[in-house]
């Protein structure tokens, strides 16, 4: 199999495009998807500070390494869930990207203890409070990005999501009829009221295979083990039944997910050019129904979030 | 040849030569979910591996 533009000996076939690339040109294929997607979705400027969610996954490294080769200014936040030898090796991950790699273009990172300000790891808190382990930890990773990015001012905050991430999800909503979590499907999500940072998916044009390709391409040393606690999630399955359907039939994960897109982008403009009041944005929807957190401040549809809950719930469990 | 897996991590010796889309066949891997790694390289799935290579079959999927 050779390259389709330069015609050597192909490192990687990627029948969905109907192309095989060289080293070389695959990586330029990967940073013109991922410059498309940041101008097409208009997702962040040269001056924006951009804020990225790095976990020591191939996704997360992968773009920290693209958004600065592109240029841009991103430093990253690690939250540390305390998930006994699983945290230990991602972290080593991501430290050792940063002072290889990030370091000599100046950006920096962060980290977050959840032992240190939760008072305890990832899998005591969700026994404490009697919620499964990954919702747990994504209501703190949700929480603590956000608040990071608010706090420390940057303009934009960016996850590893890619085109598997997006599929599976979509397909899950559509599965199960969760129209109301359709409207936050998109690759951008507006910072629609004061408190809520800029969310943005860069990779949402790569599938998975394609950014672990870049990352051994490009000898970034990730962790390939999946986390412990996500074993039987079924975002996996999902994964697995799109992937078995993309080997049949190449492009399916993309006429899935992109054609989802095209069709809110279209429904949004039809309703407003009617007769009839165009229905609400995502962002004016949030508007009308946030407010801040009597606790914490961050923005909630309840008098008290959902992250100030679980912590009450936490102490007082620890406490019995 | 001698393989390695993931998830759990483990060897196997599989007889050379053979095909990287036969090889992923013969363990009943989907191409979509996989890289084939043989030393430090990618290759690509029409690629013929010896019985002397060193491969590493590497899942992709990640994340709950």
């Amino acid at each position: 199999m050779n390259c389709k533009k330069c015609k050597i000996k192909a490192v990687i076939g990627l029948p969905r495009h109907n192309a095989a690339f060289c080293k070389a040109c695959f990586n330029e294929f990967v940073l013109e998807q991922v410059t498309r997607a940041i101008k097409g979705e208009r997702m962040f400027g040269r001056d924006d500070r951009i804020l990225v969610a790095v976990s020591g996954g191939k996704d997360s490294l992968a773009l920290w390494d693209i958004l600065l080769k592109l240029g841009y200014k991103a430093d990253a936040l690690y939250v540390d869930l305390g998930i006994p030898g699983y945290s230990t090796k991602s972290r080593e991950k991501v430290q050792q990207f940063a002072d290889s790699v990030a370091r000599t273009h100046e950006a920096k990172l962060l980290i977050h203890k959840v032992e240190e300000e939760e008072g305890a790891g990832i899998r005591e808190l969700a026994d404490l409070i009697h919620r499964p382990t990954c919702s747990t930890c994504g209501t703190i990773k949700r929480y603590q990005f956000n608040r990071a990015a608010v706090e420390q001012h940057y303009d934009v905050m960016a996850t590893g999501h890619n085109l598997d991430d997006e599929a599976s999800r979509l397909l899950g909503n559509v599965l199960h009829w969760q129209e109301e979590y359709l409207d936050k499907q998109g690759p951008s999500l507006p910072a629609s009221v004061e408190g809520f940072a800029k969310k943005v998916k860069p990779l949402y044009r790569l599938s998975e295979r394609e950014v672990a390709a870049y990352s051994v391409l490009n000898r970034i040393d990730y962790i390939v083990d999946e986390c412990p606690m996500a074993k039987g999630s079924k975002m996996l399955l999902y994964k697995e039944v799109l992937n078995r359907l993309e080997t049949e039939s190449p492009g399916t994960k993309q006429a899935f997910y992109c054609g989802f897109l095209e069709k809110q982008a279209r429904a949004l403009q039809q309703g407003s050019g009617q007769a009839q009041p165009a229905p609400p944005s995502m962002a004016e929807k949030d508007r009308a129904t946030l407010h801040p957190c009597a606790t914490c401040s961050q923005p909630t549809t309840a008098e008290i979030c959902s992250y100030c809950k679980m912590m009450a719930r936490a102490k007082a469990g620890s406490t019995r | 040849m001698r393989v390695t897996l993931s998830h759990p991590e483990r060897q196997v010796e599989i007889p050379g030569p053979k095909r990287v889309k036969d090889l992923l066949r013969d363990l009943n891997l989907v191409v979509e979910a996989h890289l084939v790694i043989r030393g430090d390289d990618l290759v690509t799935e029409d690629e013929l591996l010896k019985d002397e290579d060193q491969v590493e079959i590497r899942p992709v999927i990640s994340g709950g």
